[in-house]
């Protein structure tokens, strides 16, 4: 399969007034044209200044990006703020996890959706105003035609989602990127969003980029995960493998911290002690090995690279799971 | 609007710490008076984690506000160890609030920003003229222990230093200051990360022993409620329509919204495969209720009765109560 967007040892470090912060620690992946990836991580670990500053939505003086991001060949770190531009909403589109925010208050829905369409695709006024009312109707909404005049305000969580999805797609991108894009919806709302990116992934043929602290939500409807910690992939394999045989000591830690309705109910849940190492500090060793059960002097001294068992699973420790030792 | 009484699943009077009767909740708004909580009755034993699960709108944390009121009731009773909390004013109000405290979704916007963590967690005990200041120091330190923080690392900051999930373990160890019998806690661990939630978790179950707590658990989360609670009301548009034990509400709901809830909630499996998402559409206005049972209009086994009728909660399991005409089981 060819490589659509492809991220190749990104490091990301901003400057703060107490020093340099290392958000991205040296990041490669890549997405395939057509698959869904998740991207897994605790708040923290790097997951959104990872596609944020691949899209080049952050940059400025207190931003240092090194590496590289390219999609379908093409650098994207190396370009203008305009010339990236080009590529947002045609090749690469974003849903974030605020849908309230993320729409302008003042106008209404239908207007938001015209004016895309005019600059984007030199559509006239009327064409576009249909085109908003099927893509409308493609996520599901009842009543576009009543939608359109509507103000964000006098939507739902769930209905506002959804016409951030409208729009994402609305000049077929390649590449969907989802921000937590059900975070801050209800269980039953959020079970409809998957169901509705999935199938529109599989209508439009987009590739699509899952980005989530929750393992529970990307379990069903990604083709492969990586997990993200401090700012470093840590296992990167097929969504079956990682759950089947999982390799990270970490990831087996987020898993048991998943609250299951299909598990025994005890007294106490398992935790992952402490927290992140401090992203301004420079870290010997593992960067998990502070808050691992299985850390060995080794751990706490050398850093593991990441490694490949050999069928494409991805993991960065020096004990995997389910090998003795 | 008929008020039929649906208090069948209450237990007796003498067992339980917190009782709440008949409670209607409304607030005005523009276009008429919208009735957040319908004749909802519920109780919690001392000791007990209740848990209350529903989805945004449902009246659940309306619920919450009114128990402890912060928002007036249009009518119904809060008996807390007897006293109806609904029928107190002024001075007596106040004296029966340390009984009963609460935590909210927003931990770091619930602490004032200009305080130190160690004033947050004294203030009640100020309030409240609890002991001399010796001992409300070593009180204050005790409880930041017992939430997992260090008294002397974080005695001296402030909120704004610290994350969600410290954030919301200094406002249990606030709530639970002047000791009260019933905490209630309104989304506790929804905006946290997961292994941060599973931490919080374990710290309001460890107090939960540790006080003798009663606890009010208002949550969206049905795997978060499973895992802590002891007995579980699910609320559709204002209304109780079931309860059940954390156990069989997961594997045998009897109420069609409940078995949609359940359906919803990603199991951390791949090989499970993708479940359809059963439940369509949104839920309807407030403003205008469907007739007889709420759910109709998203319901797969809606009948004609259920639109003439509205169904009253009934005993189909023991300790299962369902308020559907055609329940699953």
């Amino acid at each position: 399969m060819t490589e659509l967007f492809a991220v190749e040892d990104l490091r990301v470090q901003f400057s703060t007034p107490r020093g340099q912060l290392n958000a991205v620690r040296g990041i490669t992946l890549s997405v395939r044209a057509g698959e869904c990836l998740g991207i897994v991580g605790e708040s923290g670990s790097g997951k959104t200044v990872l596609w944020r500053s691949a899209m080049g939505l952050l940059r400025g003086r207190k931003v240092t990006r090194t590496g590289s991001a390219r999609l379908e060949g093409r650098e994207l770190l190396t370009l203008t703020p305009k010339e990236v531009r080009q590529y947002w909403g045609t090749h690469i589109a974003m849903v974030f996890q605020d849908p309230m925010t993320a729409l302008n208050p003042v106008r209404r829905i239908g207007s938001q959706f015209v004016e895309a369409l005019i600059k984007r695709k030199g559509m006239h006024k009327d064409a576009a105003m249909a085109r908003t009312i099927e893509l409308l109707r493609l996520v599901r909404m009842a009543e576009p035609e009543l939608l359109v005049r509507k103000y964000p305000a006098q939507l739902s969580g769930g209905m506002r989602q959804r016409v951030m999805i409208a729009m994402a797609i609305a000049c077929e991108p390649k590449v969907l990127l989802a921000d937590e894009p059900t975070t801050a919806l209800d269980v039953t709302v959020q079970a409809q969003v998957l169901e509705l990116l999935s199938d529109l992934r599989e209508k439009l043929g987009m590739a699509m980029v899952i980005v989530t602290h929750d393992l529970g939500i990307v379990a069903g409807h990604t083709d492969r995960i990586a997990v993200l910690y401090a700012g470093e992939v840590v296992e990167m394999a097929s969504t079956l493998d990682l759950f089947a045989n999982t390799k990270m000591p970490y990831t087996e830690a987020l898993l048991k911290s998943i609250p299951r309705l299909d598990g025994t109910s005890t007294d106490m849940m398992e935790v992952i002690d402490g927290a992140p190492p401090d992203p301004m500090a420079e870290t010997v060793g593992c960067f998990f090995a502070p808050r691992c059960k299985y850390a060995t002097d080794k751990c706490r001294h050398e850093h593991p690279e990441l490694v490949d068992d050999g069928t494409g699973h991805f993991y960065r420790c020096f004990y995997p799971l389910g090998k003795q030792s | 609007m008929t008020d039929v009484m649906s208090t069948a699943h209450l237990r007796p009077v003498g067992e339980t710490i917190l009782r709440i009767e008949n409670l209607i909740v409304e607030y005005a708004s523009r276009a008429g008076r919208v009735r957040a909580v319908s004749d909802v009755s519920l109780d919690v034993m001392g000791g007990e984690t209740v848990a209350v699960v529903g989805e945004s709108g449902c009246g659940k944390s309306t619920l919450a506000k009114a128990i402890l009121r912060l928002i007036p009731s249009v009518s119904g009773r809060v008996m807390l160890n007897g006293t109806d909390l609904a029928s107190l004013t002024g001075e007596a109000l106040r004296c029966a609030r340390p009984n009963i405290q609460m935590i909210f979704q927003d931990s770091i916007s619930s602490l004032d920003p200009h305080l130190r963590v160690r004033e947050l967690v004294e203030q009640p005990l100020k309030v409240w003229g609890r002991g001399t200041d010796e001992e409300r120091r070593a009180k204050v330190d005790e409880l930041l222990r017992s939430v997992n923080l260090d008294p002397e690392v974080v005695g001296d900051r402030k909120p704004t230093e610290f994350s969600g999930g410290q954030c919301q373990r200094i406002s249990i160890a606030r709530a639970l200051s002047i000791e009260p019998q019933v905490l209630v806690c309104d989304e506790p661990v929804s905006s946290l990360d997961v292994s941060i939630q599973a931490q919080i978790l374990n710290i309001i179950q460890a107090m939960k022993k540790r006080y003798g707590l009663s606890i009010l658990f208002i949550s969206h989360d049905l795997a978060v409620v499973r895992a802590i609670s002891d007995r579980v009301y699910v609320m559709y548009m204002g209304k109780v329509c079931e309860v059940s034990t954390p156990q069989r509400l997961t594997s045998t709901p009897a109420h069609h919204y409940t078995h949609a809830l359940v359906s919803a909630v990603p199991i951390p499996d791949p090989t499970v495969g993708r479940r359809r998402a059963v439940l369509e559409g949104e839920p309807p206005s407030p403003m205008s209720p469907p007739s007889g049972c709420r759910f109709r209009t998203r319901c797969p086994a809606a009948t004609e009765k259920c639109a003439a009728e509205e169904p009253q909660l009934r005993e189909v399991a023991p300790g299962q109560f369902v308020a559907c005409h055609h329940p699953r089981v």
